[in-house]
C-alpha cells in the first residue's frame, strides 16, 4: 500500500526525538496562550510564529501545527470555564459547555471536548492522507487562469462566512488585496505604495500585519472594560465521563466528524461553519431539544468534533493547492514562504518527507493534547486566575520581540503599531479582519496569476470562461455571492451568527 | 429612544474605506497602467482601488435613515500606551540595545491598565526583560545586541 508506506515515512519523520519535542512545545505553548482569555488561535499563532523561524522547515511547521491544535483546545477550555470563546469556532461550545460548568460538570465538558476532538482529529488525519495526494494530481493540471479563479472562489467564500455585513467583508478583502500589493512589482521592479520607504520594498511584513490585526487589536478590545471574570474552578470534580455519558456523546461525535471533515475542505473558514452546522443538527435530531442551551452534552461533543475535523481537513487545500482555507492557514502559508517552501501541488512530490511528516504530526499532536491536557487541566485553570493586567504587558513584549526577530527590521515594529490601530478601528466599525488577512496573503498570488493568464491568452479576458475548470470555479464563486445576497439566506445567516453571539 | 437615525458606524466605515481607496488610487497615478495583454504594475491596483471606493460609497450611502448601534466604550488609555510600546522598542532597540528597549516597552505597555500599581509594573518589567533575554538571546540564540552604543561607556 502506497498510503501505508507514505504514512510510515511520515511517522518516522514526525517521531524523531527533536520533532516530538517541537510538537510537544508547540502543543503546550499553543494551549498556554490559547487558554488566556480573549486570545483565539489566530492571534496565538501570529504571536508565536516568529519563534519557529529558527528551526528546520519540517520542525517549524510541525511546531506551528501543534500550536494550532493547542490554541484551539485552549480556546474551548476558556469557552467552557469562563464563557469567553477565544474565537468564533468555539463560540458554539460556550453555549452548552458553560452551562455544564455552572452545573458542576465542567470536568466532563472538558473531557468531552478533548475526546471528541481527538476522535475527529484521528479520522480527519486519515482523510487528509487519503485525499491530498490525488488532489495534487488534479492541481498540477491547473494553469494560471484556474489558479486565479480558485483564489477568487476562496476569497468570496471567506467573505460569505465572515460575521456581519457582507459588503463590509468584501471591502475588507479588497483592502487586504491592496495591502498585499505594497512592495516591489515582480514583473517591472517598480516600487508600489512604499511611500519612498525602502524598508517596505519587500512588502509589508506578514507577521507584523497578523500580530497587529489579531493580537494587539484584541488586547485593546479587552482593555475597554476591565471586568472581573467568574472562573468555574471550584467545581471540577470528575473528569472521566461515565458509560451513560459516553453513549450520549457517541452519535454527536460521529456526525460532527462527518460534517466537519466535509466543510473543512471548503475554502473560506469551513471549521467555523462546521461547528454551527453540527450544533443545529444535533438540536434538530435530539430527543430532548429543550436541553440545548442548558448544558446538553451533545451540544459540546458535536461542535467540538466538527470544529477539530474541519481544522484538520482545512490542511487539504493548503497542502495540495497552496490556497489557505482560513486565516490560520494563511499564517501557515506565510510561514512556509518564509521557510523557502512554495506551497502548492509540488510540495508532495518535491518534499515528501515534509508533506507526510506534517500529516503524521497532526495525529501525534492530537494524541499529546489528550494525554497531556486532561491531567493538566488544573494547571490551565490556575492560569485563568492570573489577572489580565499582568498578562497583556507580557504579550506585548512577546509581540515586539517576535516581530523584530523576523527580519531585524525596526520598520516592522512601526507597522505593528499601525495595524494594531487599524485592527482596533475596524473592530469598532464592525469590520472583520479575517477577509483582510486572506486578501493580503492571496493578493500577490492573485495578481501574478491574473497577469500571467492575460499574457498567455494574449489579452483575451474570456480565457477565464472558456477553460472549463476555471469557468466552473468562477460560477461557484458567483453562486455563493448571489446566495449570500438573497434575502432569505441573508436572514438565516444573521440568525446563525446572532445565536452564536448570544 | 435615540433621535439618531443614521448608522454612524457605517458612515465612518464608508468614509474611511473611500479615503483608503483614494490613497491607493492616488499612489497608482505614478505607475504604468499597461494594457490588458501586458499589465503594468498599476493595472490591478487601479481596479482594486476603484472597487474599494465603490464599496465604501455603498456602505456610506446605505447608512442613512437607518438606526445604528453605539460605538461602545473606547480604550483611549489602551491606545495611548499599548500602541507606542512597539514603536518605542523599534526606536531604541538599535541604540540602547535589546535589554533596555524591552524593559522600556514593557513598562509603557503595563501602564495601559488602571489596575497596575507602579511597583508591580517595575517588578513585572524587570522579570519579563530577564526571562526574555534568557529565552530568546541565550536559549534560542537570536542575534540581538543586548546593550547598544548609546549605553556603552
Amino acid at each position: 500500500m502506497d498510503l501505508l508506506s507514505n504514512l510510515a515515512m511520515g511517522f518516522s519523520v514526525a517521531s524523531t526525538p527533536a520533532n516530538l519535542v517541537f510538537c510537544l512545545i508547540g502543543v503546550l505553548l499553543g494551549t498556554l496562550i490559547g487558554v488566556l482569555p480573549g486570545i483565539g488561535a489566530t492571534a496565538t499563532i501570529a504571536m508565536l510564529l516568529p519563534i519557529t523561524f529558527q528551526l528546520e522547515p519540517v520542525s517549524s511547521l510541525i511546531m506551528l501545527a501543534g500550536i494550532y491544535y493547542g490554541a484551539q483546545y485552549g480556546g474551548s477550555t476558556t469557552a467552557i470555564l469562563i464563557n469567553m470563546p477565544g474565537e468564533s469556532s468555539s463560540a458554539v461550545t460556550a453555549i452548552d459547555g458553560y452551562q455544564m460548568a455552572r452545573r458542576g460538570r465542567a470536568g466532563i465538558a472538558l473531557a468531552t471536548a478533548a475526546l471528541g476532538s481527538f476522535f475527529a482529529g484521528t479520522v480527519a488525519t486519515f482523510l487528509v492522507a487519503i485525499f491530498a495526494p490525488p488532489l495534487t494530481v488534479i492541481a498540477l493540471k491547473f494553469g494560471a487562469a484556474e489558479y486565479f479563479s480558485l483564489m477568487v472562489l476562496g476569497l468570496i467564500m471567506a467573505v460569505a462566512l465572515a460575521h456581519g455585513s457582507v459588503i463590509k467583508a468584501l471591502a475588507m478583502m479588497v483592502l487586504g488585496l491592496l495591502l498585499g500589493m505594497v512592495g516591489t512589482d515582480i514583473y517591472t521592479g517598480a516600487p508600489r505604495f512604499t511611500l519612498g520607504i525602502t524598508a517596505y520594498a519587500d512588502g509589508l511584513n506578514f507577521v507584523a500585519l497578523a500580530v497587529g490585526l489579531f493580537g494587539i487589536a484584541e488586547i485593546l478590545r479587552n482593555l475597554e472594560v476591565e471586568q472581573t471574570r467568574e472562573v468555574m474552578t471550584r467545581n471540577i470534580q470528575r473528569l472521566m465521563p461515565n458509560r451513560q455519558e459516553f453513549r450520549e456523546m457517541a452519535g454527536p461525535v460521529l456526525r460532527g466528524t462527518g460534517i466537519g471533515s466535509v466543510l473543512g475542505i471548503l475554502p473560506g473558514g469551513g471549521a467555523i461553519l462546521a461547528s454551527f452546522a453540527s450544533y443545529t443538527m444535533e438540536k434538530k435530531l435530539s430527543k430532548h431539544p429543550e436541553e440545548f442551551g442548558h448544558g446538553a452534552i451533545a451540544g459540546v461533543a458535536g461542535p467540538e468534533s466538527a470544529n477539530n475535523a474541519g481544522a484538520q481537513t482545512s490542511f487539504i487545500p493548503l497542502l495540495t493547492l497552496g490556497i489557505p482555507a482560513n486565516p490560520v492557514m494563511a499564517l501557515m502559508i506565510g510561514a512556509m514562504i518564509i521557510q523557502g517552501i512554495v506551497p502548492g501541488p509540488n510540495v508532495v512530490s518535491e518534499q515528501p518527507m515534509l508533506f507526510w511528516g506534517i500529516i503524521a504530526s497532526m495525529w501525534i499532536g492530537n494524541l499529546m493534547l489528550v494525554v497531556l491536557n486532561l491531567p493538566l487541566i488544573g494547571l490551565w485553570v490556575k492560569l485563568l486566575t492570573v489577572p489580565y493586567y499582568v498578562l497583556f504587558p507580557i504579550i506585548m513584549a512577546m509581540c515586539a520581540i517576535g516581530v523584530y526577530s523576523v527580519d531585524n527590521n525596526t520598520f516592522d515594529l512601526y507597522a505593528v503599531a499601525f495595524f494594531g490601530l487599524l485592527g482596533y478601528v475596524m473592530s469598532k466599525l464592525r469590520c472583520e479582519p479575517a477577509p483582510l488577512l486572506l486578501g493580503f496573503v492571496l493578493g500577490p498570488l492573485l495578481e501574478e496569476n491574473l497577469r500571467r493568464a492575460m499574457i498567455l491568452s494574449r489579452g483575451d479576458p474570456t480565457t477565464f470562461l472558456t477553460r472549463p475548470i476555471s469557468a466552473g470555479l468562477l460560477l461557484a464563486a458567483l453562486a455563493v455571492l448571489v446566495l449570500v445576497f438573497l434575502p432569505q439566506i441573508r436572514s438565516r445567516r444573521d440568525e446563525v451568527f446572532t445565536e452564536a453571539d448570544g | 429612544m435615540s433621535t439618531n437615525t443614521n448608522d454612524k458606524t457605517d458612515q465612518a466605515a464608508g468614509l474611511l474605506l473611500m479615503g483608503a481607496a483614494g490613497f491607493f488610487g492616488w499612489q497608482t497615478t505614478g505607475l504604468e497602467i499597461g494594457t490588458l495583454f501586458r499589465m503594468g504594475p498599476g493595472y490591478f491596483p487601479m481596479i482594486l482601488s476603484g472597487l474599494l471606493f465603490l464599496l465604501g460609497a455603498v456602505i456610506f450611502l446605505k447608512s442613512f435613515g437607518r438606526p445604528g448601534e453605539p460605538f461602545g466604550p473606547i480604550a483611549w488609555r489602551g491606545m495611548m500606551l499599548i500602541l507606542p510600546a512597539p514603536i518605542v522598542f523599534g526606536l531604541t532597540v538599535r541604540g540602547l540595545g535589546f535589554v533596555p528597549a524591552l524593559f522600556l516597552a514593557t513598562l509603557i505597555a503595563s501602564q495601559a491598565s488602571v489596575r497596575m500599581r507602579p511597583a508591580a509594573a517595575l517588578i513585572l518589567s524587570v522579570a519579563v526583560t530577564i526571562l526574555s533575554t534568557l529565552i530568546f538571546s541565550y536559549g534560542l540564540g537570536l542575534p540581538f545586541r543586548l546593550f547598544g552604543p548609546w549605553v556603552q561607556f
